[in-house]
């Protein structure tokens, strides 16, 4: 199969997909860690501060004893952003994801959560049809490769809201189909998390977008000036809502809000929402052409 | 909001006395119970292999590794998602006396006549703490139903489990249900204004 070059790249990928799955689920990111510490400097609320120290300790645990921080090892998304002269196919890439995170799965082991849709029969290494699901980003001038890893459990997955709304109605409705959700949602999805939200585009490109905003790291803003301040403002009416750390009341409901956008028909107004839970566990790989790995837990 | 420290299986008068609001330390043992195996029990009239009686049963699916000898050694034991199981709360507690059902995010509010009734509480979990929870299961005592795995039916011995939230009481009281009412009423009367 293919060149030398392409074969040792295609290994690395799998080796690098094989290392982020498991890393990913046992240690969180630096940007996580913070919000999660200033989200407890801030809490007043008794029983709200009692689950986020439980948080703290978890995390300390799973540092401790090298341990899953959440049992839940999700679903493993992977987001590639490929440059136009890496020297392997993304055809050969989604290969090597598929490949590592079988692998990780197997060999660790990690609980396999993957089942067919209709006849619900395991396949036992968190791959299937479609599965593990890739995101692609085409960069232009460029040869390396980056790979970051979002396992997303199922909690969180169930929590996702779609919704075509008026034009008419604008970016109001928008915000109050946030709120509706993420108050609907109560603790279900374990608050407080990353509300990932799409706007525009179509029904796919919305939620597609809604997924691609709870993979940036905690606290970054849209580079659209009025898109940042439309995050901004839904933080802070989330957090007003006192729903709480694990839905039973507290200041903070969310860590963070991340909003991205397309633009989208006249008659069009969809906005998505699909949330992260505060085990927002992400971590990502950066390949040279050459084959060199270097991983990234922040990025 | 008072701290209490229960050892289970224990009696309905000890949750009776639980109040909203209050967090619980469990020391013991606890039943792991899940989807597949209620429908076992309640759908397909299984009688358990093990009692429930005063027992405090935890939504989950561990990640577990069979040792040579038979026994099973804990990986990972974290907690699922309750409401969609809420329908059998009322059979659990009144037919097989069980006391109190932990897991996230809350049974449905119908599960709050049930508890009343028959003297159960819902105590909520920290979702997603599976790293610590995993080290307060000390032992994995007894596995029945293997068919199921991972859907089984665990006891395990456990120390300062917890902690955890009296989240829905029996004297008709739930967290949840006050802070979504809350919620809403401030998107009502607040924040539906800044919007
Ligand atoms: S929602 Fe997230 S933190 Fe909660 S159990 Fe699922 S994966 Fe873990």
């Amino acid at each position: 199969m293919g060149t030398a070059t392409e074969r040792t790249l295609r290994q690395a990928v799998e080796d690098a997909a094989a290392e982020l799955y498991v890393w990913s689920l046992k240690d969180i990111p630096s940007d996580l860690r913070d919000a999660l510490g200033a989200a407890l400097e801030r809490e007043t609320h008794k029983v709200g501060r009692r689950i986020l120290e439980t948080i703290h300790t978890n995390v300390a645990v799973a540092d401790e004893g090298n341990r899953l921080v959440c049992q839940d090892t999700g679903i493993a998304v992977y987001y590639a952003r490929v440059g136009e002269r890496f020297p392997l196919h993304p055809a050969r890439i989604e290969e090597a994801l598929r490949e590592g995170t079988r692998r990780a799965t197997l060999d660790h082991p990690l609980r396999s959560n993957t089942v067919h849709t209709l006849t619900r029969k395991p396949t036992g290494d968190n791959t299937g049809h479609r599965i593990p699901h890739v995101h692609w980003e085409f960069v232009p001038d460029w040869d390396g490769l980056d790979i970051k890893c979002v396992p997303k459990g199922s909690g969180s997955e169930n929590m996702s809201f779609l919704k075509m709304l008026v034009p008419a109605d604008g970016v109001k409705a928008v915000k109050r189909f946030v709120l509706d959700s993420i108050v609907g949602a109560g603790g279900k999805p374990c608050p407080p998390g990353i509300v990932g939200v799409g706007i525009g585009g179509s029904a796919d490109l919305a939620m597609h977008l809604a997924k691609e905003a709870i993979a940036r790291p905690v606290g970054t803003h849209n580079p659209d000036p009025d898109v940042a301040r439309l995050e901004r403002e839904l933080c802070d009416l989330l957090n007003e809502t006192g729903v709480g750390p694990m839905g039973l009341g507290g200041d903070t409901t969310v860590l963070s809000v991340h909003v991205e956008q397309a633009h989208t028909h006249i008659t069009l107004n969809p906005v998505a929402v699909n949330y992260q839970c505060w085990a927002a566990r992400r971590a990502t790989a950066h390949v040279s052409a050459g084959g060199e790995v270097a991983m990234d837990r922040d990025a | 909001m008072a701290h209490h420290e229960l050892t289970f299986p224990t009696d309905e008068a000890a949750v009776r006395a639980l109040e909203a609001g209050d967090t619980v330390t469990i020391q013991g043992h606890i039943i792991g119970i899940r989807d597949a195996t209620q429908i076992r029990i309640f759908d397909q009239g299984r009688e358990p292999p093990m009692s429930l009686e005063g027992g405090a049963l935890l939504h989950t699916a561990p990640n577990v590794r069979k040792l040579a000898d038979g026994r099973y050694e804990p990986l990972s034991i974290g907690t699922t998602t309750s409401a969609r199981m809420s329908r059998f709360t009322e059979p659990l507690i009144r037919d097989h006396g069980a006391r109190a059902i932990m897991g996230k995010g809350g049974l449905l509010p119908e599960a709050l006549g049930p508890l009343q009734e028959h003297g159960g509480v819902y105590l909520a979990i920290v979702g997603g703490a599976a790293a610590l929870q995993t080290t307060q299961i000390v032992e994995i005592e007894q596995v029945e139903w293997e068919d199921l795995m991972p859907e089984c039916l665990w006891r395990f011995r456990v120390c300062d489990f917890g902690p955890l939230i009296v989240a829905m009481d029996a004297h008709g009281r739930s967290l949840y249900e006050d802070v979504q009412a809350e919620a809403r009423r401030r998107i009502d009367e607040t924040l539906s204004a800044k919007i």
